[in-house]
């Protein structure tokens, strides 16, 4: 028996799998679907998201564009002005920063100054993330800079099934939806996913349950925590994991919840501490949960600092799953 | 002709150039109206900030002619009154915008005068960047593309916007993809205080053509044929296939950059210069000139304007400001709609561009 299993092809798919095939079954399912980007089209992705679209729907619906950010994003608006529902993708999110006026100044200001006329329909899809020895310019967090934006959401799925049906859901969204992927989550492991399940924008996911600490986070941190999780149930200590899933809008009442459970509250994000997500739900904890804490909100984060090529630097910056459990051991002796 | 003369040439005679100068003439003098009253509006203290399409208009009016209503877009900059009234916005809508008032349909008050904004018109959305409405338009050009719609998408853009990396982005891409897209750049020789020869060093804006072996042509941007002409090329080469070009109608820009801004880095004979070179009196001469108008007619029909955009004016004056409560309120899809042009009771522009 158990060696059937083992010796049984691995069973669903990965999350990078599940991004191409949510794109696949939107672009099949709505014509005004495009993807556009660098490296889309005849290379299907260099991270391989969106191989064979080019042959199934064509050079149009499948723009390979110049490396030139600002108009894959500024086109991408003015194409879904006029009628169409663009995803587009930027190769890394450490290369969107030239499309960042398009997105903040253009995109996210569209509807409110508008009074509701003009929507912006796009998905900018963008891997982000280090951990992968990739220097300051493949590895970076960039995800605090635009939930800092009204009229912006965003979306950070941490597992193959949650991919696919948020972003299946951004592709419907009638507003701007920057969606990162996390390159640590793409391959990590295989998943069922249901065919044509569309997931809430705005709705955290409880990971895993437990009565000692609730670990707030979302992309690669949810990993980092079920790593750890094992590692503290040996110990006797069940964490609870809340996948944030969506960091604008934030899911509050989630987060709500998961403390008023467990009264120890550890935010852990990749990105960098200063200013960054963790920062912001601490805030909520404190203005709105106060009396529910047992114990002082505490932040696992990325080192305010670049992220360089050579392994020693980069894993004193990052974080990882033993540095998630030693943070919760230190809550759970409250 | 003599200021007064009789001989108006009847209608039926009229060629068909001189219906189309006539018309041309009675959008610019319409929006010449709306300008000034804007900086009256501005000195009282009713429009806070203003700009100017003054020197502008005779190009923006004929390029707009060259457009197909309801089918081509336009993606007009900040200074594109001459667009808008070309496009049936009315002088109310821009006047309700410019006042801040709630019922401005193409911004409920919240962006700053003529950053219009009407998917009726189909007229993508004006801000105060100067070239991040340039993508737009390739965009809009690309869904065209895509959908294999005969639609152009027209864009209009300072000689300023011209040195920003996303202009060439746009422009690189369209030329690439043959997109069906006519830029129009409106070149009067300053962004806000620089001249142009220390913008560029090329001193034809048409020349970057080349570099994206499109194209490129510069007209005198105070000839209504010769800027309808040029665009009504560029639009029969867009739709055929051939992809975009690139037109340089060369402008003078007659007052300060904005109401906020006060010229003194020009001299008297620059001001004097440009002042000399306004299209409006040109265009008038060359419609008395062919006997379609006379200057009789040319001063009712401008006292009419002014006294239609003062009663617009004080109309606007009179509506309500929007309750600061409402400030989030379209920040994403799902709130109830906002008034649009067609609610607040808008008819076609009195002599628009395309009615005779």
């Amino acid at each position: 028996m158990t060696e059937a299993l083992v010796a049984a092809p691995p069973e669903g798919i990965t999350m990078i799998e599940a991004v191409q095939q949510a794109l696949i079954e939107e672009m099949r399912r709505d014509p005004s679907v495009v993807v556009m980007g660098e490296d889309v089209a005849i290379k299907g992705g260099v991270f391989r998201a969106t191989k064979g679209l080019l042959e199934e729907f064509g050079d149009r619906r499948v723009l390979d564009t110049p490396i030139a950010e600002a108009v894959i994003a500024g086109a991408a608006i003015g194409a879904a002005m006029s009628g169409l529902r663009p995803v587009a993708e930027f190769q890394f999110a450490d290369y969107i920063h030239p499309a960042y006026e398009q997105i903040v100044n253009q995109a996210a200001t569209m509807r409110w100054r508008t009074v509701g006329n003009v929507g912006v329909p796009i998905v900018l899809r963008a891997p982000f993330g280090g951990g992968i020895s990739g220097g300051i310019y493949h590895s970076q967090s960039v995800e605090a800079l635009y939930c800092h934006v009204p009229g912006l959401k965003v979306v950070v799925p941490a597992t193959p099934r949650d991919a696919k049906g948020l972003l299946k859901a951004a592709i419907r969204d009638d507003d701007p939806v920057l969606f990162f992927e996390h390159k640590k989550s793409y391959r990590r492991y295989r998943e069922l996913v249901p065919d044509d399940e569309v997931l809430p924008i705005g709705k955290a996911r409880l990971d895993r349950e437990g009565d000692t600490v609730s670990v707030i986070t979302y992309g690669v941190g949810v990993h980092h925590a079920r790593e750890a999780a094992a590692a503290l149930a040996e110990e006797g200590i069940e964490i609870e994991i809340l996948d944030l899933r969506t960091l604008a809008p934030l899911d509050h009442d989630a987060i709500a919840r998961t403390v008023g459970r467990t009264h120890r509250a550890l935010i852990v994000h990749e990105a960098n501490r200063t200013m960054g997500i963790g920062a912001e739900i601490a805030a909520f904890i404190a203005d709105d949960l106060f009396m529910d804490l047992d114990a002082p909100v505490r932040r696992v984060c990325g080192q305010d600092s670049h992220l360089p090529y050579n392994a020693p630097e980069e894993q004193e910056i990052i974080p990882d799953p033993g540095r998630v459990a030693e943070a919760v051991r230190r809550l759970a002796s409250y | 002709m003599t200021e007064g003369s009789a001989t108006v040439t009847m209608p039926e005679t009229r060629s068909e150039e001189d219906r189309l100068l006539r018309r041309i003439w009675r959008v610019v003098a319409l929006c010449r109206a709306v300008d000034e009253r804007l900086w009256k509006l501005s000195r009282q203290g009713r429009s806070s900030f203003v700009l100017t399409a003054r020197g502008h208009e005779v190009a923006q009016v004929a390029s707009t002619a060259a457009m197909r209503l309801g089918v081509d877009s336009a993606w007009p900059y900040y200074r594109d009154m001459g667009v808008a009234f070309a496009l049936g916005i009315t002088p109310y809508e821009l006047l309700l915008g410019s006042m801040g008032r709630a019922e401005d349909p193409h911004t409920g008050g919240r962006q700053l005068t003529m950053h219009l904004a009407s998917p009726e018109r189909k007229l993508g959305s004006i801000s105060s960047v100067i070239a991040d409405h340039i993508p737009h338009a390739v965009g809009a050009a690309y869904a065209a593309w895509v959908r294999r719609e005969d639609s152009v998408a027209l864009c209009w853009f300072g000689d300023g916007a011209t040195s920003a990396g996303a202009t060439h982005e746009a422009m690189n891409l369209a030329a690439a993809r043959r997109l069906p897209v006519v830029f129009i750049c409106e070149n009067n020789g300053l962004a806000i205080s620089v001249p142009l020869h220390l913008q560029t060093s090329l001193t034809s804006i048409a020349d970057r053509a080349k570099g994206y072996t499109i194209p490129g042509v510069r007209v005198d941007g105070t000839d209504a044929i010769a800027v309808n002409d040029a665009t009504r090329e560029a639009v029969e080469r867009a739709r055929s296939g051939a992809g975009p070009s690139l037109i340089e109608a060369v402008v003078p820009r007659i007052l300060a950059h904005s109401s906020q801004d006060d010229d003194a880095y020009r001299d008297q004979a620059e001001l004097a210069a440009a002042q000399a070179r306004d299209p409006l009196p040109r265009l008038e001469r060359e419609l008395i000139g062919r006997g379609v108008l006379t200057a009789q007619e040319a001063r009712a029909e401008h006292e009419r304007f002014d006294r239609m955009v003062l009663a617009d004016a004080d109309r606007a004056w009179s509506r309500p400001k929007p309750e600061g409560s409402r400030f989030n309120r379209w920040l994403f899809a799902g709130d109830e709609p906002h008034q649009a042009a067609s609610d607040i009771g808008l008819g076609p522009l009195p002599g628009g561009v395309f009615d005779d």
